[in-house]
C-alpha cells in the first residue's frame, strides 16, 4: 500500500495517511465539538443504565416499583396537612389532593433528576476514571430513568385526576393537556442542562455540592408548587416568572385542573432557558469530561 | 510490513501536584489569561520530570514527556517501568480516560481498555445483566453481546451462576466474569493493565492463552502492562521502558527487561548494624551480577553473586563453615551451598539454570557442623530470578515444581 504513495510528493502523501486514522486524541477539543454522534453510537449503553438504576433500586424489595408510589402519596398527604391545613395557603378553590399531587409529581421528577445530575461526576468517578465511553450517557440515562418513575407517578395523579373529573365538578381540564409531553421534555432539558453545568464545576469546585441540596430546597419554594401563582403579589410576580420551572407547572395545573395561568409567552421563555442550559450544560460538559479525573 | 495502528508523537500529560483547593480559581484564571494572550500555559514551563523520590521545587511535574512511539498491527507491545514510571498515565491517556496535555495519539481502529477488569459491575445485578450492562460500557452493542454470550459465560466457567446477583460471586468468579467480557470484544487494539493479577494459575493462563490468540490468530494489537516480568516475556515482542515520565528504552524485550532489571537497585544489600557478642560474624551480604553490578533481579540463565563479608576472631581453633540456603517464595528451603573454609571475603555464585521463576531470599550462617551457629541470618537479600525462556516457561502458570532438573530422556 504504502509503495504508491512513496512516489507522491509529500504534500500530496499527508492528507491521504491522515484520512486512515480513525481518532485522533489531542489536547484540546474545538468547544462547539458536542460529539452527539457518540452518544448515539452508544445508545445501547444508555438503555442497559437505565434499566440498571431501575432493577438495582428495587431487587430484594417487596413492593418493588410501588415505592415510586408511596413517596408522593406521604408528601402530599403532609402538605395537605400543614400547608393546606395549619398554614391555610390557598390552592386556587381546587381539591388539595390533585392539586399538590401536580405540583409534587413535577417537581420530583425536575428535582430527582436535576439531583442525579449533578453529583454525575462524583458518582461516577470510579467508573469514568478506568473506562472510556461517551460521558454524556450517564447525564441522558438520569433523565430518561426518572422518566418511568414520573411516568408511574404521573400514572397515580390521572387515577386520582380521573376521580375527581367523573365524581366531582370541581375540575375543568382543557385541551392545554396536549401539551403535556413538551412541559416534560422541557424539564427534563432544563434538568439536564442545570446538573451538567453543576457537575462539571463540582469537579473543581466542590463548593456546589454543599449549594446543590438546599439550593434545589430553595428553588421549589421559588417555583409555585405549594402555592397557586395567582396567591403572589403582583410585583413580585415578576420574579417567580423569570423561574423557567414557573410556566411548567402553572400550565399543567391550568391543562388538567383549570386553574391557573396560561401564556404561551411564558411557556416560550421557559423552553428557550431549557434549550439554552442543555447547550451550554454540554459545551461545558464535554469540556470537563476529557481532564475531570485529574481533579476530581 | 503491516502498518501501525497507533501513532503517539510527543506526548505529555502534566499533573499538578498536592492539594487542589485554594489557588484553583487563582490558576485557573492566570491560565485563561495566558490563553486569551495566545502564550502558552504558564504552568506548564515549570513542570519538573517525574521522580517521586526527591524533592521537587514544583507543583507541577511531567507524568509523562516527550514520548514517541508507534504500535504495528497485531503486534504485542510490553510497557515496563517502576511505580511512578508513567505507564498507568500512557495508558489512562491511550483509553481516553484522560486528555493529555501535549502531543497527540493517533489511533486505527476500536480500543478496549482493560485497566480494570469489572468496571461498571453493580453488585445487585446478575452474571447475566452485568456481562450486558459491561459489555456495553467498554463499547459492544447488545446484539455483538448476545452473539458472544455463550462463549464468554464458557471462558468464565461461572455458568451455573450466571442468574445470581455477582455480590454473591467469589472474588474469583467475580474477576472471571468480567476479564471474559473483556476479551471477547470486537476491538482491534486491546490494552491491559495488570489483570492477570488476580484469579488462580489456571486462569491466569488462560488469559495469556486469550491475549496470544488474539494477537497471532485475529491480527490483533495488544498493549500489555505489567509488572509481572515472566508473563511479558512470554507475551511480548516489543517492550517499551519508562522511567520518571520518558521513554527510556524501546526495542526488543531481552534488552528492555535486562535494562530494567539492571537499573532495579533495592535493598537486597544487608549490613550488619550492631555486631553481635560472637566475635565471629557476617558483615556485609550482597547480591549483583557477573560485572559486580548489585541487582536484585536474574534471568534463569545469568549467574547470581552473592558476596560476603565476614569478620573472623583471631586464633579460632576449630575452623566454622559458612553455610547458605536458598529459600523460594514460600520460604521452603531449596538447596544449601557450603563452604569449608572461613575468609573476610568469599564470593558465592548461584549458577545458572536451576532457579524457576520466583522471588527467592537466603539464610545465611557460619557455623561449626554438628557442634555450634555462630551467626545466622534469616531470609536476607531478596532476589528474583525471571525465567526469559527455559524448556519450562511455556508451561505459564502451572507449577512445574522449585527448580530446573537436570535430565534426560532416552527414546
Amino acid at each position: 500500500m504504502n509503495t504508491k504513495t512513496i512516489a507522491l510528493p509529500a504534500a500530496e502523501v499527508e492528507p491521504l495517511h491522515q484520512e486512515a486514522w480513525t481518532e485522533v486524541i489531542v489536547p484540546r477539543s474545538r468547544l462547539l465539538d458536542l460529539r452527539l454522534g457518540e452518544l448515539w453510537r452508544y445508545r445501547d449503553l444508555v438503555l442497559m443504565l437505565v434499566r440498571r438504576d431501575f432493577v438495582a433500586n428495587y431487587k430484594q424489595t417487596i413492593l418493588g416499583p410501588l415505592w415510586f408510589l408511596v413517596q408522593p402519596i406521604l408528601t402530599v398527604l403532609t402538605f395537605v396537612l400543614i400547608f393546606g391545613r395549619v398554614a391555610g395557603l390557598s390552592t386556587d378553590g381546587m381539591p388539595k389532593v390533585l392539586f399538590y399531587l401536580a405540583g409534587v409529581t413535577l417537581w420530583n421528577y425536575f428535582a430527582e433528576t436535576l439531583n442525579k445530575t449533578a453529583t454525575v461526576f462524583r458518582d461516577n468517578s470510579p467508573i469514568f476514571g478506568k473506562v472510556y465511553f461517551p460521558r454524556l450517557t450517564m447525564p441522558v440515562s438520569i433523565v430518561i430513568s426518572n422518566l418511568v418513575r414520573l411516568a408511574i407517578q404521573y400514572g397515580l395523579f390521572l387515577v386520582f385526576w380521573a376521580w375527581y373529573l367523573w365524581c366531582t365538578s370541581s375540575i375543568h381540564p382543557n385541551a392545554c393537556i396536549l401539551l403535556t409531553p413538551l412541559l416534560i421534555l422541557n424539564m427534563g432539558l432544563l434538568a439536564l442542562g442545570l446538573g451538567m453545568i453543576i457537575s462539571a464545576l463540582t469537579t473543581r469546585y466542590r463548593d456546589l455540592v454543599f449549594l446543590l441540596t438546599f439550593g434545589i430546597q430553595l428553588l421549589m419554594y421559588a417555583t409555585p408548587v405549594i402555592y397557586p401563582f395567582s396567591s403572589i403579589a403582583s410585583h413580585y410576580k415578576w420574579l417567580l416568572q423569570l423561574n423557567p420551572m414557573t410556566a411548567v407547572v402553572e400550565t399543567f395545573r391550568y391543562a388538567y385542573l383549570g386553574s391557573g395561568t396560561f401564556s404561551l409567552a411564558a411557556l416560550t421563555y421557559s423552553m428557550a432557558i431549557s434549550i439554552g442550559t442543555v447547550l451550554l450544560g454540554t459545551i461545558v460538559f464535554n469540556k470537563v469530561e476529557k481532564s475531570f479525573t485529574d481533579t476530581v | 510490513m503491516s502498518q501501525s495502528v497507533i501513532k503517539v508523537e510527543n506526548l505529555g500529560k502534566l499533573y499538578r501536584l498536592g492539594e487542589i483547593g485554594t489557588g484553583t480559581i487563582s490558576h485557573d484564571l492566570n491560565r485563561w489569561w495566558a490563553r486569551v494572550r495566545g502564550k502558552e500555559d504558564p504552568f506548564a514551563k515549570i513542570g519538573q520530570v517525574n521522580d517521586r523520590a526527591t524533592k521537587g521545587s514544583s507543583d507541577y511535574v511531567w507524568a509523562l514527556k516527550d514520548v514517541n512511539f508507534e504500535v504495528k498491527q497485531g503486534e504485542v507491545l510490553g510497557i515496563i517501568g517502576r511505580n511512578g514510571a508513567g505507564k498507568s498515565t500512557l495508558l489512562k491517556l491511550l483509553s481516553k480516560v484522560t486528555a493529555p496535555t501535549t502531543g497527540s495519539i493517533k489511533i486505527k481502529g476500536r480500543i478496549a481498555s482493560l485497566l480494570e477488569v469489572g468496571t461498571g459491575f453493580h453488585p445487585e445485578l446478575t452474571g447475566r445483566e452485568n456481562i450486558y450492562l459491561n459489555g456495553a460500557i467498554l463499547g459492544m452493542t447488545r446484539s455483538e453481546i448476545r452473539s458472544k454470550f455463550d462463549e464468554i459465560v464458557d471462558f468464565a466457567g461461572v455458568e451455573r451462576y450466571i442468574d445470581t446477583p455477582v455480590k454473591r460471586y467469589s472474588s474469583g468468579m467475580y474477576v472471571r466474569l468480567a476479564f471474559a467480557v473483556a476479551a471477547f470484544l470486537e476491538s482491534e487494539i486491546f490494552i491491559v493493565d495488570e489483570v492477570l493479577a488476580v484469579g488462580d494459575a489456571d486462569f491466569q493462563k488462560k488469559c495469556l492463552g486469550r491475549m496470544k490468540e488474539v494477537s497471532t490468530n485475529a491480527g490483533r494489537t495488544v498493549l500489555f502492562v505489567s509488572h509481572d516480568l515472566n508473563a511479558v516475556a512470554q507475551l511480548c515482542k516489543r517492550l517499551l521502558l519508562f522511567s520518571t515520565g520518558l521513554k527510556d528504552f524501546e526495542g526488543d524485550v531481552e534488552t528492555g527487561i535486562r535494562k530494567y532489571l539492571s537499573t532495579y537497585k533495592s535493598s537486597s544489600h544487608f549490613i550488619r548494624k550492631n555486631a553481635p557478642r560472637n566475635k565471629t560474624y557476617i558483615k556485609e551480604v550482597w547480591i549483583c551480577d557477573a560485572n559486580g553490578d548489585a541487582v536484585t533481579a536474574f534471568f534463569h540463565d545469568q549467574e547470581v553473586h552473592v558476596v560476603f563479608n565476614i569478620e573472623i576472631e583471631q586464633g579460632l581453633l576449630l575452623k566454622p563453615d559458612v553455610f547458605v540456603i536458598v529459600l523460594d517464595a514460600r520460604k521452603r528451603r531449596i538447596f544449601a551451598c557450603e563452604l569449608n573454609a572461613l575468609h573476610p571475603q568469599v564470593k558465592l555464585v548461584i549458577m545458572p539454570r536451576q532457579l524457576v521463576r520466583g522471588e527467592y531470599s537466603l539464610i545465611t550462617l557460619i557455623n561449626i557442623p554438628n557442634k555450634q551457629t555462630v551467626d545466622e541470618l534469616v531470609d536476607i537479600c531478596q532476589f528474583e530470578i525471571v525465567d526469559n525462556g527455559s524448556q519450562m516457561s511455556k508451561h505459564g502458570g502451572y507449577d512445574y515444581g522449585m527448580v530446573l532438573g537436570k535430565y534426560r530422556w532416552d527414546v
